[in-house]
Parts: structure tokens; sequence; C-alpha cells
């Protein structure tokens, strides 16, 4: 996959042609009362690539299992004109492509293989099909011969593209990343920027990584306490060092002020 | 430490790894039984099945002394056994009056307990090749196509996947501990007993809550991918010629083996 | 790593055919039975719960901690796993953890592991949830000194039934290894009792929620109850009568005529043969082995109020 190395800032958001992702007025109580959403209200065009920051606790990864259905029974969520409810949830499944953080608890399987091939086995796709999404996946990671490994032997930058690699086997319509970059040595990192950066596919990604935010994402979410409290374009929103503190979050030195 | 040590796989490129895992499973099941199934006192037999074993240890490309190196685990256990010695069935060889109580060592007790060793610690040689020579999932699949209940084998894939980063866990827990409880000045090590245990305790329920945790986020990672209550996996695992020719061939030694401890 | 070999864990070799088989089909009825029970009652949700479950138990059985003169204690958590996830999760949580221990780190046998997973998966969650499914909507004390409690009896089964099995393929000399087997045990037990306890406690404290105690899985529990209050019993009146007077063990076993071969016949006993520390009556032993279990259960009901009363604070 051709890496662009063209920063992003340079390239014009286009036009939306309809948003895949639609949320009105979301609020969410864990049940033993605590209160993780206050009122969300988020679009996300087809083909954008957006970047949710906030603080830890601030809902984030609340937010991310709405989009599925996970959490919520009949949420004001839809994903490409479909209500997330019991009826369309399977088909929900296969259009959001969930990571979670924590690659442990998203490589369950035994093997590399086992793991990618669990999405499209459980869509019900027949078997040779599933091998060629396999292989296509893995391929997407950069990570073509890793089939029979075992998961507990790779690193953790290996450990994330391969959960990467488990959603994008079933090909779906848009990638929803929970930090992606966390935990990652600055190498493992700086490679995992570039791949996103080269993937053609709507993004939605939790982060606390403000630099990677400048690199791949054009526009930029911040949340705090349940609420969203800014929407814009990234490089507006990470210029603004009162905004960014204000919701814990440091100013990264930013490549344009170099 | 690094949990690799629970790593038995060892890969070379040979024809006993390249076999189907069901018929080392089959192989190895059989040996064993075959062992057991050895009268007593059959040294000749068991010879040959020590050979046997030898000669798969060369096959499997990890060297002759490769399961023989290995076979150390079985050792503690043979004390259990050691009171077979003392059998009253033969004819005694010596007589140990210990006081409270009269041993009796016996030609049969002898025999007894050194078939019992000999059992068990060619058993357990097999049991270590079987593993050194086959990759875990492997292994499970050839336990799914003898027919294990599903339920069954996903449990162990659950237990073999997170075994690893639970074990690192209680390292972890393990190093927060001895950190906590060394620096203690007149607390001689590890603390009271007691204090042992509760700790012991309360991190026991940690790990159990930790786990659980997990447990809930990893089956919200699976519906995540469609997992609607059965677990599907692929087994591409077909039996060629070699395999059965394998079986086969091995098969006809047990045979042997049976023979020979039965009619000598 | 060291996985202290727990005496519990038989190797191939040291039980014969006809011993390996009978526990073999104990334990696949059993397996089978909790694979329904599993599929039908418990939702999808539960097929990772058991499975990392597994490895928690697996995990947790490295705690080790000194017990007295070098011993270490070496938690089984079978009663643990069968309280938390009810019994036949509880059995199949410990099936494959005795399965893996015996596949990948050859820690007890392939052909005896019936006798093993009914030794410590079967027997344990019988027992221990047996007994704590008796008091279940008592106050925490109790229960959680019931808890404790079965999982000292459940260890004590599990040695009884090792040695039985050993001695019933001729392996070892009962009046030998019974009492040694029984007095390891009853520390390890401690252990295993007082971890279990302190687990639960923790449990019970932070997430009272997974201890639901009125879950369906928890249905129909009379089974369990009477089975587990019986085989405790049979455990605590067989234990001493076995290792006092093994011949009349030796009778019965050979009047049901199940001993296998010729060959394999258990010993018979040296007629000067007996136990000085245990006596040599059975009434007598059986009265102390009921005594020492009352005085048991006694301390753990003390512990249990103990830290209940601390957490409390
Ligand atoms: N399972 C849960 N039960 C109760 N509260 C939870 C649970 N998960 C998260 N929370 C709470 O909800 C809030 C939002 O958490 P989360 O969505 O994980 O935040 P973020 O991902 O932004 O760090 C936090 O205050 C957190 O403590
Ligand atoms: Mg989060």
């Amino acid at each position: 996959m051709p890496v662009k190395h063209k920063s992003l800032f340079e390239i014009q958001i286009p036009e939306c042609e309809g948003d895949i992702l639609q949320i009105q007025d979301l609020h969410f109580s864990y049940p033993d009362g605590h209160q993780a959403l206050r009122g969300i209200d988020l679009s996300v065009c087809e083909g954008e690539k957006v970047a949710l920051v906030g603080p830890n606790g601030a809902g984030k990864s609340t937010l991310m299992l709405h989009l599925n259905g996970i959490l919520g029974d009949n949420s004001p969520v839809s994903v490409a004109g479909l209500a997330v409810d019991k009826e369309n949830l399977s088909m929900i499944r296969a259009l959001v492509g969930l990571v979670f953080q924590n690659p442990d608890d998203q490589l369950f399987s035994p093997t590399v293989f086992d793991d990618v091939a669990f999405g499209p086995l459980h869509m019900g796709l027949p078997e040779e099909v599933v091998y060629k999404r396999v292989e296509k996946a893995l391929a997407d990671v950069h990570m073509k011969d890793f089939g029979d490994r075992l998961s507990h032997h790779l690193s953790m930058g290996q450990k994330k593209r391969i959960s990467i690699a488990t959603v994008l086997a079933m090909q779906p319509h848009i990638l929803v990343l929970d930090e992606p970059s966390a935990g990652l040595d600055p190498r493992a990192r700086r490679s995992l920027i570039n791949f996103l950066k080269g993937l053609p596919i709507t993004m939605l990604v939790s982060t606390h990584d403000l630099r990677m935010v400048e690199d791949i994402f054009p526009r930029m979410v911040i949340m705090d306490e349940g609420k969203i409290v800014a929407d814009g374009s990234s490089r507006d929103l990470l210029q603004d060092e009162k905004l960014l503190e204000a919701h814990g979050l440091e100013t990264p030195h930013l490549s344009n002020q170099h | 430490m690094h949990v690799d040590v629970f790593d038995q796989y060892h890969f070379t490129p040979s024809r006993v790894h390249d076999l189907d895992p069901r018929v080392k499973v089959l192989i190895t099941v059989l040996f064993i039984l075959s062992n057991a199934l050895l009268p007593d006192g059959s040294w000749p037999a068991f010879a040959l099945a020590w050979l046997l074993l030898l000669v798969a240890n060369d096959q499997s490309g990890l060297g002759l002394g490769f399961t023989f190196k290995r076979s150390v685990v079985a050792l503690p256990f043979t004390l259990v056994a050691v009171s077979a010695i003392f059998s009253p069935q033969g004819s005694p060889l010596a007589v140990w009056d210990l006081g409270f109580i009269t041993l009796i060592p016996t030609d049969l007790g002898l025999i007894r307990f050194f078939s019992i060793v000999v059992r068990s610690w060619l058993s357990v040689q097999i049991a270590i090749l079987l593993v050194a020579t086959t990759q875990f999932p492997d292994l499970l699949h050839a336990l799914e196509h003898l027919r294990l209940p599903r339920t069954l084998t996903t449990i162990i894939a659950f237990l073999f996947r997170y075994l690893f980063v639970l074990t690192n866990e209680v390292f972890r827990i393990l190093r927060a501990r001895e950190a906590r409880s060394a620096g203690l000045p007149g607390v001689k090590g590890g603390g009271k007993l007691s204090w042992q245990i509760k700790t012991t305790g309360s991190m026991v329920g940690q790990l159990f809550l930790r786990s659980y945790e997990r447990s809930d986020r990893i089956y919200q990672s699976m519906i995540s991918r469609g997992y609607i209550g059965h677990i599907r996996t692929l087994n591409p695992h077909y039996m060629e010629r070699q395999d059965w020719l394998y079986l086969f061939v091995f098969i006809l030694f047990l045979v042997i083996i049976q023979f020979v401890g039965w009619v000598s | 790593m060291n996985f202290s070999p727990a005496p519990l864990h038989i190797p191939d070799g040291f039980l014969t055919i006809v011993v390996s088989a009978i526990f073999w089909l104990i334990t696949i009825v059993m397996v089978g039975l909790a694979v329904s029970k599993t599929n039908r009652s418990l939702g999808e949700k539960q097929i990772p719960i058991m499975g990392v479950m597994a490895a928690f138990i697996f995990a947790a059985q490295m705690l080790n901690f000194p017990i007295a003169g070098g011993t270490s204690g070496h938690f089984l958590g079978g009663t643990l796993a069968a309280i938390v996830l009810g019994p036949w999760a509880g059995i199949l949580v410990m099936t494959a953890v005795v399965g893996i221990q015996a596949l990948l780190f050859q820690d007890g046998g392939l052909l005896v592991m019936g006798a093993n997973i009914f030794n410590m998966g079967i027997l344990t969650a019988v027992i221990g949830y047996g007994l704590y499914r008796l008091v279940i909507h008592q106050k925490k004390g109790i229960r959680l000194a019931v808890a404790g409690g079965g999982a000292w009896i459940a260890t004590m089964a599990a040695a009884l039934f090792a040695s039985l099995e050993l001695w019933l393929s001729g392996t070892t000399r009962l009046e030998i290894v019974l009492p040694a087997m029984l007095g390891v045990h009853a520390l390890i037990g401690l252990g295993e009792a007082l971890i279990t306890v302190a687990a639960l406690a923790y449990i019970e404290q932070t997430r009272p929620d997974l201890l639901n105690l009125d879950n369906s899985a928890r249905e129909g529990g009379w089974g369990w109850i009477v089975s587990g209050v019986v085989i405790s019993l049979l455990a605590v009146l067989i234990s001493p009568l076995a290792s006092g007077n093994p011949d009349g063990l030796e009778k019965i076993a050979s009047d049901l005529g199940f001993l296998g071969s010729g060959l394999d016949a258990p010993f018979q006993i040296l007629p000067d043969y007996s136990i000085p520390f245990l006596g040599d009556t059975a009434i007598s032993t059986i009265l102390a082995g009921a005594v020492g279990a009352i005085v048991l259960i006694g301390l753990v009901v003390l512990l249990g109020r103990n830290l209940h009363r601390q957490k409390s604070d």
C-alpha cells in the first residue's frame, strides 16, 4: 500500500457526500449510576478521518461501544442510514470495525490466523472467501506471513496491527480505533501512523497523541466529562492552547511551528 | 521472568513435525495404553518400547536424548510407588523393623515398583515428544476432530491464550508483594503466615476480578466480530498417505511389543 | 517457573487400565452433563468467562506460599471456581486446567486424566459447591466459613481418592501412603481453605454482583446439597477408617470385585500392622477424624467472622 507522505494539512477536506455515522443527543449511564455520556451529537462523513481526543474518563471508549450496539438499546445512533438496534445488529457489526484499546482483549484466539478469520467466519462467509479475506487483511497491515504465529509471541506493535487486521478482514465501512498508539515505542508508533495514513477508509480514532492527530486527522473532536466540547479542523483546534489545557491535553510541538 | 518457559514446542523441520496432529495424538495415547497393558516385569517389551521412543526422537530431528533429558518431571512421583516394594505377594528379600512398622521388601514388590517407574517414564516421554513437535493450536484442532465437545476445546483455547497474559499479571502482582514485604525492618522474610495467606487470598481475589473484567471485554470484542454463541474455526487438517502409513507402522510396532510382552 | 508437583497430579503408569477406565467413565459422564447444562442454562457470554477463568485458576495456582517446614501451599482452586461460576461451569473450568497441565506440561498423565479430573475438578465442585449451596442464603460469615470448610474437605477428599485409586491399582500400600497423603493435604487444604475464604471475601467486598446469589444457574440445588453433604461425610468417615483399618476397605473392594487383573491385586496387609498415632479401633479413628474436622470448621468460622469484621470497618 502506498504511503502518502504529503501532510494532510495540505489536502482539501472533501465535500461530504453523506453521513456514514450519525449520533443525536446520546445519553448513557452505567448500571452503577455513573453518567458517562451526557448528550453527544456527532456526524461523520464517508471517507473522513476524525480524531476523538479527551482526558481519561471523558467517555471516548463508552461512545465507541455505542457505535456497534454493544452498549445502549435503541440509542440514537445510525450507521450508513441504519439505526443501531436489535434488528440491524449483525449488519451494523459488519459495517463498523471496532478495535479495542488492549490488543490482548482483541486477540483472543491461539493463532493470528484464527483471530483474523474470526470475523469473516462469523459473518457466515464461505471458507474460500475467508481465506482470501485473511490473506488480504494481513497483507494490508504488512503482516503477510504471520498467520501461523501465536498471538502471545507478538510484540505490542505487531499485536496492534493484527488487531486492526481482525476487523479489516470484515471489510467494514468505518474503522473505529480506541487509542491505537498507546503503549507503542516510537518506531512502532511511527510505522502505525504511516500505515493508518495510507488506509483509504473512514476512521474514528480516539487518542491522546496530538502529534498523531496533526499527522493524520484533518478533523478533531474534543470530549470531556461525557460531552463534546469542541469539534472542528485539527489545524485550528491544535493551535488553541487554552482549550487544550482546559481539557487536560498537552499542546504538541506542532510541525508547522518549527 | 518471561513466560516463554511455557513454550514446549521446538521447531525443526522433520517428518514428525509434519504429521497430522490427530495421528500424533493417537500414537501418543496408544503408546501409553500399550505400556499400561504390558504385564509387570516384561523387560524385553519395555526395552522395545523404549527403542520405538528413541526412533521417534530421532525422526523428530530433536535428537535421541531429547525426551530423556526432559523426563525428570516424572521423577518426584515415583516416591509414591515406593511402598509397592513391600508387596507381600512375593518372597521376602529382607526384614526391616522400624519399630512402629515392619517393612518386608519382596522380589515381586521390586518388580512391580520398577515396572511402574518404567511405564510412567516411557509414557511421559512420548507426551513430551507430542507437545515438542506439535503446535498447541494444532493439538486443539486434533482434539476437535477427535470429537471433544466444542465447548471444552474452546475453553482450552482461551486457557492457552490467556495463560500467558494472566501469568504475566501474576508475576507483576508477586513483584509488588515482594517489594512491599521486603523493606519492613524486624519482620522476617515474607512476613507472618496469617499475613501471607491473607495477602495471597486478596491477590487471588484481585486476579479473579481482573480476569473477570477481561473476559467481559473479550466478549465485547467477540460480539463486535459477529459472535452469537457458536464459535467457528477452520481446521485445515487432512490425513494424507504418509499419515496413515505412520499410524499403521506405529500400531504394528505396538502389536509386536504386546506380543513380546505377553509371550516371554 | 516451578510448579511444585502436587501429589494430586497422578502420572501415567501409576494406575491400572481398569481403574483409569472407571474414572474416565465417571468423568466423561459428568463433563458431558456439564457441557450440556452450561450450553443450555448459560448464555453465549459464558464461553469467554469460563475460558478466562480457567486461565485464572491456572495462574492463581502459581501463587504459592510457604506453610511449614519447607512445604508450600499450592492453591487448587476447584472450590472457588465452583462457588463463583456454579458447579457445572466449575467442572468444565477445572477439566480444562487439568487437561492443559497434562497435555502441555506433563503434570499428570493422559490415560489417568479421568481420575485426575475426578479428584481435582469433580469432587471439589460437588463438595465445595454442595456444602456452600446449603448455606447460600445465610449470613456472609457463615457462607465464608462453609466455603472454607468445603475447600478443606474437598482437598482431603481429593487426596483420599487419589490414594484409593493408587491402592486399587496396586501401586501403593494404603496403610503407608494414605496417612502421608492425608497428613500433607490437611495442611495444603488449610491453605486452600484460607485462600478460598480470603478470595471470596475480597470478591464479595468489591463486586458482590458477581456472586449474585439468586442466579438462575444456581437452581435445582438440592441434588448438589445432598451429594455434597453425603460425599463429604463419606470422605470424613472413610479417611480414618481407611488409614486405620484398610483390611475392611479391601474386603469391600474385593467383594465388589472390581480390582482388575490378578497381577494388580492390592496387597494383603501385614498381620502385625497398626498405625500408632491413630489408635487401632475403627471407632476411635472415625472419632478422631470427626473431631479434627469440627475443630477445623470452627477455626475457619472464626477466621471468616474476623475477616468479615475487618472488611466492614
Ligand atoms: N463498566 C463500567 N461501569 C461503570 N463505569 C464505567 C465503566 N466503564 C467506564 N466507566 C466510567 O465511565 C466514564 C467514561 O469512561 P471511558 O468511556 O472508558 O473513558 P475514556 O475512554 O475516555 O477514558 C469513566 O468515568 C469511567 O470510570
Ligand atoms: Mg478509553
